[in-house]
């Protein structure tokens, strides 16, 4: 069972109280259009088109029975013998037009469903690849959780908004404005009866709305306590049976549930009455425009005629409709255009800085001099062009210094202070000290994966920030902890190390790494699926391929983190062979928790809140009896101590 | 699974039913009015009839708002009875949780137990609400609608009934192509997560590795394809409103035609003319309505399933009637017993063995990973039941003990242990609620905790925080052990639990232990031979076999799997600096 990744907190416009429009959000707007632009503004136009067609249709529909009552059957129906052919021809006429109506409505469905989808898509990428790029200090900074909803929920919202919040208000907006008119056109009286109703209709929905946020506000907070509570305790759930604790954890459960239910029904409540409210408002508008409108349409020479009534009433129909979906569609914009805002803070990040200029490349020995060639006798070098373009060669041999380095992760609260270290090609150094005491931070800063404040770090005599990153830490092998294996074949996993590797060099590596034996023992041996959150193999196994992941690549430079966690004695072994084989012949630089790591190192430095306290060989440091010889004897200090990680 | 279900509306019955009822009353009134409206127009304005009109005007508008009472009416019962139905099933999720077995618990993920109680019920909920709305809107509008329709014009109302089946038909067909795209949209969904999910993780990895390249193209062909199904799938819903419109224009201009020579023909009123329009959008409406109803009850119908499942799940343990309510001593004994987590003898985890500790002893049991040990120790409180023969505490076999009784006189501190949210002490008091402050400290001086827990600002007040995160896992452990022992228990089970706490402290929990608990077996389980070397006994288990059973002394002269493993950790074993 692994341990359930906890939902990040989720954005929630209800519990974030009112919403509105700002400045910042037709930025962004602005800015999401700009995708639309891009790549689709001629389908784009096309689709606004099609739906202010598609509205003006719509009112020619209503105005088409005016027509239909006062032009025909009115006047038709005082005549002996009527006439239907002009009829028909009307009718056919608008036949035609509702035809010419219904295909710009399906053109500009199917516009808007590639436009949105298009844009999503571009902008996902653009994220990913930003994200990609980003300094690590974004990723141990930000809950994971956090990071996935921009995937999911901000693009979602603006999925949504694409698709139809901006359509809609488009076509609400636009058939408004040509009922209204409409509206003018066959009865100003009846106009302001309507809009009149609009106010009412507007009064309400804001009042109602106004209490239903602020119960949904309510609701969440309770739903929030809840879901915690649930969280907790289904977590613990093992623990709950050892201690006996059913009853009591039911009744701290009912007392919240109940709690959320009394909540939710009230919020549930405004939320839901709205509907009929609005629907039954529009009811009572028809109503009173068609006593009104009948008494207008009496006479000889009514103000209103009845196939204007008749009009009249069904535009009415398609007035308070759209108003109603403006106010619905507003608000899911407001919500996507904050998702948006989120994703382009993200692709707004400071990507990784680069400022190397000194790339890794194949070079060999000829005639006494170290020239740059493939082949198969290549050695890698380090290419540096001067501002003359003087071309100089270094061979990549594995040298590391460290001189005067200070780090912090945030300023203020140092973590490093005056490192001095060196490794010479082929050396193991080896660090201890308690957790927090900065081995993980040095290793870090080899690979660059932070920067230092303070002094240098050299790597075959240059500056590890004129390297190119990628170059720098292709020439860098690392083994976590934590081995991250991603999903897909464990064939693939391995060879993610060097991805032009053969099979046979895939199983060289597997071999090297003493994973060979439990891959090929698997059903599906090298092709067997592995995915990289909820794995089916054990800890030890995943630490296998990630060895053999890093000995595929063969690097030169190797920073090695040993495994804490309880894995079974015989694993252990397998993991301690294959690291020491694949120590072998590189400078390393390991955390060790291995008595034999550590008797095997060049050197040992023992830290101690992020200063190197003691350094030597084994025997240097248990006659020293300093921290070391604590340490290994395993006398710890009795004060609290700190957890393993 | 929807009568199990409905099983949980319970006290909601009343508003369940009410709700559609009020709706409709609320739809038959609504239907009403363009009927009247017809009236209204034929004989009072056609007529010249002020009279009639102001007449109609005040049924109409009396209409309007009794429909709006109803309306009202029927959205408060819904609210409740959709909020109560939630409760109920979240409820009765929870209940039967409670109530499961380790081997019940084992068959889910915790997460997943969470998201059903959580995110399902909340799905749900929405569906039912939903259902009692408009599941009953629509269809009542649909077929009030028709009969006014028939009542005016029989024959006109023939229309509806020739573009219905091509609206329907249209539906389906839409709904039919869409649904398994989107299923498709769904599963690559899940990759792209899976994708972006497993790059947070493994970021380290990716750079070393130099791979965002790689990264970056795996996420945009997923991208692409998810793209691909959206694209495909929308593409059909896109028909949805076009073909609407179509069916609603073709109405419209039929019953103009048809209606008009009927007027002509003097078979029917303008009035009415204008009432089969609304009506026709009235039943196209509801038919729009309809189909989304029936989207949203698939889409629903996993979440649905999922609850079920755990409602249906049967607790594996179950209580004896007539059980012992005590526990004589600290003394196990297992006869002949065999055990695999499935029940199944084929796959024994653990094989047919006999074991008997005294009352009082100190235990110590080691092997490797799939050995059997926490497998075996759970059977002593009965976190599962064996398979085959008895385990006896205190003489009594534990299938006939009150499992509460059991629980509190055998205490296990689980290798994956939790504290949860609330103070120290709060925490502390699991292992007995009626616990005196002595009995605390006591307690936690024993499991070395009451240095650290003094040291903290608040002392025992601290709170900690949910799975006690802001302490660190020596402290945690040390923790989870105090509470254990607060139950003053006959047998005390240690499972790996003083792995995070360095050599020395645990050094000093075990002679406390061994000093101050004399009479309580303690079975202590580790990964380190040193931690145990001093028991009275060792057991050593290997592949869920006993494969030896003495002193320390003893098993380095018998048993070459003990020998070895302690070769292995004194030669080149752990310099564990970080515990």
């Amino acid at each position: 069972m692994s341990q359930p990744n906890r939902p990040g907190p989720r954005h929630n416009p209800a519990a974030q109280g009112r919403i509105r429009l700002d400045k910042d959000s037709f930025q962004t707007l602005k800015r999401v259009l700009g995708y639309v632009g891009g790549s689709y503004r001629a389908r784009f136009v096309i689709a606004l088109l099609c739906i202010a067609f598609s509205a003006l249709v719509s009112v020619a529909s209503a105005m088409f029975l005016r027509v239909l009552i006062d032009d025909y059957i009115t006047p038709l129906l005082l005549v002996n013998e009527p006439d239907l052919g002009n009829m028909a021809n009307t009718i056919g006429k608008m036949g035609l037009l509702y035809a010419a109506g219904t295909v710009s409505a399906l053109i500009y469905q199917f516009n808007m469903v590639t436009i949105s989808h298009g844009v999503l898509k571009t902008i996902r990428n653009r994220m990913f690849s930003a994200m990609q790029h980003l300094p690590l200090h974004y990723f141990d900074t930000h809950a994971h959780g956090d990071v996935m909803s921009h995937y999911t929920n901000d693009t979602d919202a603006m999925r949504q908004m694409l698709s139809q919040s901006i359509p809609h208000v488009f076509s609400s907006l636009l058939t408004i404005l040509f009922v209204l008119a409409a509206m003018i056109v066959l009865s100003p009286l009846l106009t302001a009866l309507v809009l009149g109703m609009v106010v009412v209709i507007y009064q309400v929905t804001a009042r109602i709305g106004g209490k239903a946020a602020e119960h949904f506000k309510r609701r969440q907070k309770v739903l929030g306590e809840v879901n915690g509570f649930v969280e907790e305790m289904i977590n613990g759930q093992k623990v709950i049976q050892v201690f006996s604790r059913e009853k009591a954890v039911m009744q701290s459960f009912h007392n919240l549930n109940h709690e959320l239910f009394e909540q939710t029904a009230r919020a549930n409540r405004y939320g839901i009455v709205l509907m009929p409210i609005l629907g039954n408002l529009g009811n009572l508008q028809y109503v009173l425009i068609a006593v009104v409108g009948g008494m207008l349409a009496m006479g000889d020479s009514p103000a209103l005629t009845l196939g204007g009534l008749a009009s009249f009433l069904t535009l009415s129909k398609n007035f308070s409709n759209p108003v109603s979906q403006i106010s619905q569609q507003i608000n899911s914009v407001v919500m996507a255009l904050a998702g948006a805002r989120r994703v382009f803070s993200l692709m707004d990040e400071a990507p990784e800085e680069d400022r190397g200029y000194v790339s890794l490349v194949q070079a060999a020995h000829r005639a006494g001099q170290l020239t740059e060639s493939e082949g198969p006798d290549h050695l890698w070098a380090w290419k540096q062009v001067d501002e003359e373009g003087n071309v100089r060669l270094t061979e990549l041999a594995g040298d590391i210094r460290l001189n005067g380095v200070d780090f912090a992760y945030e300023t203020g609260k140092p973590v490093l202070h005056g490192i001095d270290l060196y490794a010479r090609p082929g050396q193991k150094i080896a660090f201890v000290g308690s957790t927090g005491a900065g081995k993980t931070t040095i290793t870090n800063l080899i690979n660059r994966f932070y920067d230092i404040q303070q002094g240098e770090i050299l790597f075959d005599g240059i500056p590890v920030q004129d390297i190119r990153k990628p170059d720098l830490r292709r020439s860098l092998g690392m083994v976590l902890q934590d081995t991250s294996l991603f999903s897909g074949t464990i064939m693939e996993n391995i060879r993610y190390g060097r991805p032009d590797a053969t099979d046979a060099e895939v199983i060289r590596a597997a071999k090297l790494a003493n994973a060979h034996g439990f891959i090929s023992r698997l059903p599906r041996g090298y092709e067997t699926e592995i995915s990289g959150t909820e794995s089916e193999l054990s800890q030890g196994q995943c630490q296998l391929i990630s060895i053999a992941r890093c000995a595929i690549a063969d690097p030169p430079v190797m920073i090695l983190d040993e495994a804490t966690s309880s894995i079974d004695t015989r694993t252990e072994r397998l993991i301690q062979k294959g690291m020491d084989r694949l120590m072998e012949g590189r400078t390393v630089f390991v955390i060790a928790h291995r008595l034999s790591t550590v008797r095997n190192a060049r050197a040992i430095l023992v830290l101690e809140e992020g200063k190197i306290i003691e350094r030597g060989d084994h025997d240097d440091l248990i006659a020293q009896k300093g921290k070391y010889y604590q340490l290994y004897n395993g006398v710890l200090s009795p004060t609290p101590h700190p957890e393993s990680s | 699974m929807i009568k199990k279900l409905s099983a949980s509306i319970r006290e909601f019955k009343k508003d369940t039913l009410l709700s559609p009822l009020f709706i409709m009353a609320e739809v038959l009134l609504e239907v009403s009015i363009p009927l009247i409206m017809a009236d209204l127009v034929d004989r009072g304005v056609e007529a010249g009839n002020m009279d009639h009109i102001l007449n109609r005007g005040f049924l109409l508008v009396l209409l309007a708002l009794l429909s709006l009472f109803f309306g009202v009416l029927a959205a408060n019962a819904a609210a409740r009875a959709s909020a109560g139905f939630a409760k109920n099933l979240r409820q009765d999720l929870f209940h039967n949780i409670q109530a499961f077995s380790f081997s019940n618990l084992d068959k889910y993920s915790s997460s997943s137990l969470i998201t059903r109680i959580t995110t399902d019920v909340t799905n749900v909920q929405q569906a039912f609400m939903m259902l009692i709305r408009m599941g009953a809107r629509s269809p009542a509008m649909l077929v009030f609608a028709m009969i006014m329709a028939f009542q005016i014009n029989g024959r006109l109302a023939l229309i509806y009934l020739a573009v219905l089946p091509f609206l329907a038909g249209g539906l389906i067909f839409i709904m039919r192509n869409a649904l398994p795209i989107f299923e498709k949209v769904f599963q690559t969904y899940d990759v792209l997560n899976r994708v972006v999910q497993e790059n947070l993780r493994g970021i380290r990895v990716v750079k070393s590795f130099v791979r965002e390249d790689h990264e970056i193209q795996k996420f945009s062909d997923t991208s692409e394809t998810l793209y691909r199904y959206f694209v495909k799938a929308e593409h059909f819903l896109a028909g949805t409103m076009p073909l609407m419109q179509a069916s609603v224009y073709s109405c419209m201009l039929l019953i103009s035609w048809v209606g008009a020579k009927l007027i002509l023909s003097s078979e029917m009123s303008t009035g009415q003319l204008m009432s089969m329009i609304t009506y026709t959008m009235q039943i196209l409406m509801s038919l729009m309505m309809l189909s989304m109803v029936l989207v949203m009850s698939t889409i629903s119908r996993a979440p649905a399933v999922r609850i079920t499942e755990v409602l249906d799940e049967k607790p594996s343990i179950t209580q004896k009637e007539n059980a012992v309510a005590q526990v004589r001593d600290g003394s196990v004994r297992f006869r002949n017993v065999s055990f695999s987590y499935t029940g199944d003898a084929s796959s024994l985890c653990l094989w047919p063995m006999d074991l008997t500790i005294e009352s009082g002893q100190t235990i110590g049991i080691i092997g490797g990973t799939g050995s059997g040990k926490s497998s075996l120790v759970q059977l002593i409180p009965r976190l599962y039941d064996v398979t085959d023969g008895a385990v006896l505490v205190g003489g009594t076999d534990v299938r006939d003990i009150d499992l509460k009784t059991l629980r509190v006189n055998v205490a296990m501190v689980l290798q994956r242990n939790t504290l949860f949210s609330g103070t120290v002490e709060e925490n502390l008091r699991w292992g007995n609620p009626d616990a005196t402050a002595e009995d605390l400290a006591r307690a936690c001086e024993l499991a070395q905790a009451d240095g650290f827990i003094r040291r903290f600002e608040h002392g025992y007040d601290t709170r900690l925080e949910q799975g006690g995160t802001n302490v660190s896992g020596g402290q945690r452990q040390r923790l989870c052990i105090a509470r254990a022992l607060l139950k003053k228990p006959k047998i005390l089970i240690l499972d790996d639990s003083t792995s995070a706490v360095d050599t020395q402290t645990e050094a000093r929990i075990k002679e406390a232990l061994r000093n101050e608990m004399p009479d309580t077996t303690k079975l202590i389980i580790a990964q380190r031979i040193s931690s145990i070397q001093d028991a009275d006994r060792i057991l050593v288990l290997d592949n869920g076999r006993i494969s030896g059973f003495g002193t320390h002394d003893e098993l380095l002269v018998q048993n070459t799997v003990y020998r070895e493993v302690y070769e292995s950790q004194t030669k080149g074993g752990d310099f564990d600096v970080s515990a």
